[in-house]
């Protein structure tokens, strides 16, 4: 039998995606459900002095209008950090109550202060529009350098700090940079992203007054740990009276791994109300109050050698954790930033100082590569600069200082286990004709336009996992997966996995691991995600976790299956289970013809006898049926990396840059299913370049979002692009048995450094701020053909 | 309120809906054709895509009593005897697809696109859907969908 690994399955999911029968939580409608609109701050900070529902009540259609006083007398529990961080000095972070309804005060636009239910979504439309708020305006806090120095947001946190955090020895920097020949300085800013999922949130609660269970659809990228958050710290329901069930998700870049307002109210409401309740966001909606991304200022040093080689670096960074902090909101500057922040160099000294802080704008939190992307702009700009101003090749640079060994023990965290970083370089370098790059400038040149070649070598460490390690820096939970794989007697198999897919494709590619795990036809095998009443537990999918952790717990419950079946086997056969092998769905006896397929051990594991005898299939100790389920937690991150190339084409008359190619090789260790990889990969390619040249999420000095549509947030389209060149090289991980290591985020994280590199290369040198507007852009040119006027 | 009178992938339906009423609307909420997604609210994204009378609409830009009395051809429309159509074979072969959420606008965009060019280039086909927003797949696999089935229409 032909391994299913390795191959481009077409998907299972494809069909009904195809013929409109996807299910998505905005096509679920319960029988008497009523509808939610949510009244909303329009002031990013206020004290509410008066809030007065009376003509809203009487407004036709209405069922209940619920407030901040309501869920607060109902003691039901607010939004929260997952991960625990401490300051530099020993002192925990601060973070505020984060009720799911505003009582006393509103911290952004979008804040939501009431909940109005009503039998129709334009009779709750109506309704909301009569809610009377009176709010005391107060002085909002909206930009990210000067938070520290402006009004007090949250009572008893000074400066708007959550936290002063260091990662890194900064005396042994101080030391390095004193032997340092040169000393590279870089400040930039890493633009604040929106993640913009094509479905817009949406929940459906449900409350059965007979069995006490509140049933909630949502648009989540981690069912499960919705409920335990929605449990344990919203006190909304007991968790085996709670189920969570997230269908068809239309994407999710990490804005859907919290808990939402909207799912804590409508879940609460809808006992109260007993009654089913439908909320959908507008896109507005989700511009105001979807988590954000990214939004860092940072300066950053690299001391080097005349010869190129790096001694020492340092980064001071400031992180905008907007209003409150939420579940990754906190590590996503720290943890999954400093770390990767040296790059895929050895640096003997480094350190990370990241200052979070406090803003009147909507949360940030984990958008696609979440910290990774920060870290790879900081240090591959940082080694850019550095290249033009030693005037060394910037891929030989690289090269340098890439490790020569692994393991790669990486200066401030990581244990690297595999990879070739130079023979990335080498590949990357060939696929893009680095060589040809200067004949192509020149060509450009003759056509009165600038041409640029930026690099980026990255590395990033994700399958985020290891529980011991992550509980360790503060995380609230542990991130294993749990994987179970049911046999049917006639002989499908069930696979229950805790990762959830919203457009990963894990219908397909979890199928193709257990087909060939267990020798069974992929037709015959079912992923079932998605539900807390169905799989046993779940972390969720995000952090290029699914396949990594995920997958290899359904690898690891198969493997649970395999050996019962040998048991089994040897019993029918009356043969040693030590001499039965599996192969290809068949269980053998060595030496002899005597063989089981896996369907008829599955068979006499759920019929344990034969007519006319006294005889079980079962050896002893072992119970009748075929299922078996896996927790597993692995001993390290997984490292995928690799080396991208642009370059771009500058008109200098109008500013416009074009993305003339792109090329990524990659690194992901073993590859399931290829064509699904290409897809990742494009897909965060996309989200990158949206991020250097497009994409731009922007508040006002009053804290008013003005990015808040299409009309003004530029999301990439169909013609922004060229063709991607993508390639890989193969070393496979040695801490997990498929080796494999992620490939989801790659993308967004290599992409904004390489082709900002290659816009300051056309630019001369000169710094340009994401996004490389036409504008920006325009005005560098004009002051590039100044300079050389002046050097002529 | 009024009555509407549309054929919906070949099928007759007559429904009483107020005047505001959305086509988007009134084929998702009136018709539980679930497959015409609303992705945004300023008519940008085209996840709402039908075709009417022979052209593609983003539905969330007209009335449903606007378009009443055409002939609309939804997402659930495009298979023929349970077979699907070129367009959503290419996008499954080629992995045009990843959340599904803006496939149903993208697709029917897409089948315009070829009935008016049969052969469009790269460009052309760049051009035609600037009109669809996706999030997943960099496009890329859309563009190699609707070339491989320009050549199976």
């Amino acid at each position: 039998m032909a391994s299913l690994v390795g191959s481009r399955v077409e998907r299972k999911e494809d069909k009904r995606f195809l013929t409109g029968k996807g299910r998505y939580t905005a096509d679920i409608n319960l029988a008497n459900q009523t509808y939610a609109i949510f009244v909303r701050s329009p002031h990013a900070r206020a004290s509410i002095k008066k809030l007065n529902i009376d003509k809203a009540l009487k407004s036709s259609g209405v069922v209940s209008i619920l407030t901040g006083k309501e869920i607060a007398d109902d003691k039901i529990g607010g939004l929260i950090a997952g991960w625990a961080i401490r300051s530099e000095d020993g002192t925990e972070m601060k973070c505020p109550g984060n009720p799911p309804l505003a009582k006393d005060n509103v911290n952004f636009v979008g804040d939501p202060v009431a909940v109005v239910i009503a039998e129709s979504l334009a009779e709750a439309k109506e309704a909301a529009e009569k809610v009377e708020v009176d709010y005391k305006v107060l002085k909002a806090v909206t930009s990210t350098a000067d938070a520290m120095n402006g009004d007090t947001i949250h009572e008893g946190i000074d400066k708007n700090l959550c936290f002063d955090w260091l990662l890194g020895d900064r005396q042994k920097v101080k030391e390095a940079f004193d032997k340092a020949d040169k000393v590279i300085s870089i400040d930039i800013i890493n633009n604040r992203l929106i993640p913009n999922a094509m479905e817009p949130r949406a929940c459906v609660a449900d409350y059965n007054a007979a069995s006490e269970e509140i049933t909630l659809y949502t648009t989540s990228q981690n069912p499960h740990l919705s409920r335990l958050i929605m449990s344990a710290f919203g006190n909304v329901a007991p968790e085996h009276k709670l189920r969570v069930v997230a269908p068809d998700v239309g994407g999710g870049f990490g804005s859907k791994i919290n808990v939402y307002n909207e799912d804590i109210v409508c879940s609460w409401a809808a006992k109260k109300i007993n009654r089913a309740i439908k909320w959908v966001a507008e896109r507005s909606e989700s511009f105001l109050t979807d988590i954000h991304g990214r939004d860092h200022v940072t300066h950053a040093e690299l001391a080097v050698t005349k010869d190129g080689k790096f001694l020492g670096f340092k980064n001071e960074t400031i992180a905008n954790l907007g209003a409150y902090a939420r579940v990754f909101g906190t590590v996503t500057p720290t943890y999954l930033f400093g770390p990767c922040a040296t790059g895929v160099y050895e640096i003997p000294a480094a350190y990370t100082n990241v200052k979070a802080v406090y803003t009147n704008t909507a949360p940030v939190d984990a958008y696609r590569g979440a910290g990774r992307p920060e870290a790879t702009y900081t240090i591959e700009r940082l080694v850019e600069k550095a290249s033009m101003e030693l005037g060394i090749d910037k891929t030989e640079l690289r090269i340098k200082n890439f490790p020569t060994a692994f393991p790669f023990k990486q200066t401030l965290v990581h244990t690297v286990d595999s990879g070739d970083y130079v023979a990335g370089m080498e590949k990357a370098k060939q696929m893009a004709d680095y060589k040809g790059f200067e004949a192509r400038r020149k060509e450009s040149e003759a056509k009165g336009k600038l041409r640029g070649i930026g690099v980026t070598s990255y590395f990033e460490a994700c399958g985020i996992a290891p529980s011991a390690a992550v509980m360790s820096l503060g995380c609230g939970v542990g991130l294993w997966e749990s994987a179970e794989v049911r046999f049917n007697p006639t002989g499908q198999v069930t696979v229950y996995t805790g990762s959830h897919s919203h457009g990963q494709s894990h219908q397909t590619t979890f199928a193709q691991i257990a087909a060939d795990e267990l020798g069974v036809p992929i037709e015959n095998i079912d992923i079932v995600h998605g539900d807390t009443d169905k799989g046993t537990f779940g972390m969720g999918t995000y952090g290029s976790r699914s396949l990594a952790v995920g997958g290899i717990a359904i690898v690891n419950a198969c493997k649970k299956i395999v050996e019962k079946g040998k048991r089994v086997t040897a019993k029918m056969l009356e043969a040693n289970p030590e001499d039965v092998e599996f192969k290809d769905g068949e269980f053998i006896v060595s030496k002899s013809n005597k063989k089981k397929t896996i369907g008829e051990v599955a068979f006499a594991c759920y019929l344990p006898g034969v007519r006319d005898e006294m005889k079980s299939p079962l050896p002893e100790g072992d119970e009748p049926g075929l299922k078996e389920t896996s927790f597993y937690d692995p001993s390290n991150f997984s490292f995928p990396a690799g080396t991208h190339i642009a370059e771009v084409e500058i008109d200098p008359e109008t500013g416009h840059v074009k993305l003339e190619k792109y090329t990524a090789c990659d690194d992901f260790g073993r590859i399931i299913n290829p064509m699904v990889v290409e897809g990742q990969v494009h897909g965060g390619l996309a989200q990158g370049i949206g991020q250097a040249l497009y994409e731009n999420a922007e508040y006002d000095e009053t804290g008013q979002l003005m990015t808040g549509s299409y009309m003004d947030y530029t999301m990439p389209r169909a013609d922004n692009f060229p063709e991607f060149n993508i390639g890989y090289t193969c070393t496979h991980a040695t801490t997990n048995p498929l080796g494999v290591k992620g490939c989801g985020e790659a993308g967004a994280i290599a992409a904004p450094p390489t082709v900002m590199n290659a816009v300051i290369d056309a630019l001369g040198g000169q710094e340009v701020t994401m996004p490389a507007t036409a504008e920006k852009v325009w005005k560098a040119c004009k002051n590039l053909k100044k300079s050389n006027a002046k050097a002529a | 309120m009024g009555k509407i009178s549309l054929e919906v992938n070949g099928r007759k339906v007559e429904k009483e809906a107020s005047d505001n009423t959305l086509l988007s609307t009134f084929l998702r909420e009136h018709l539980q054709l679930t497959g015409t997604h609303i992705g945004c609210d300023t008519s940008q994204c085209g996840a709402c895509v039908v075709n009417v009378d022979g052209n593609s609409l983003k539905s969330c830009t007209a009335l449903a009593a606007d378009v009443n009395g055409s002939k609309v051809t939804t997402i659930e429309g495009l298979e023929t005897n349970g077979k699907m159509h070129p367009m959503q074979e290419a996008f499954k072969k080629l992995h045009g697809l990843q959340c599904g959420f803006c496939t149903p606008g993208m697709v029917m965009s897409a089948v315009d696109l070829l009935q008016k060019n049969k052969k469009p280039s790269d460009t052309e086909i760049r051009d035609w859907l600037e009109g669809n927003i996706c999030r997943c797949t960099g496009y890329q696999n859309i563009v190699a969908a609707v070339k491989e089935a320009a050549t199976k229409m």
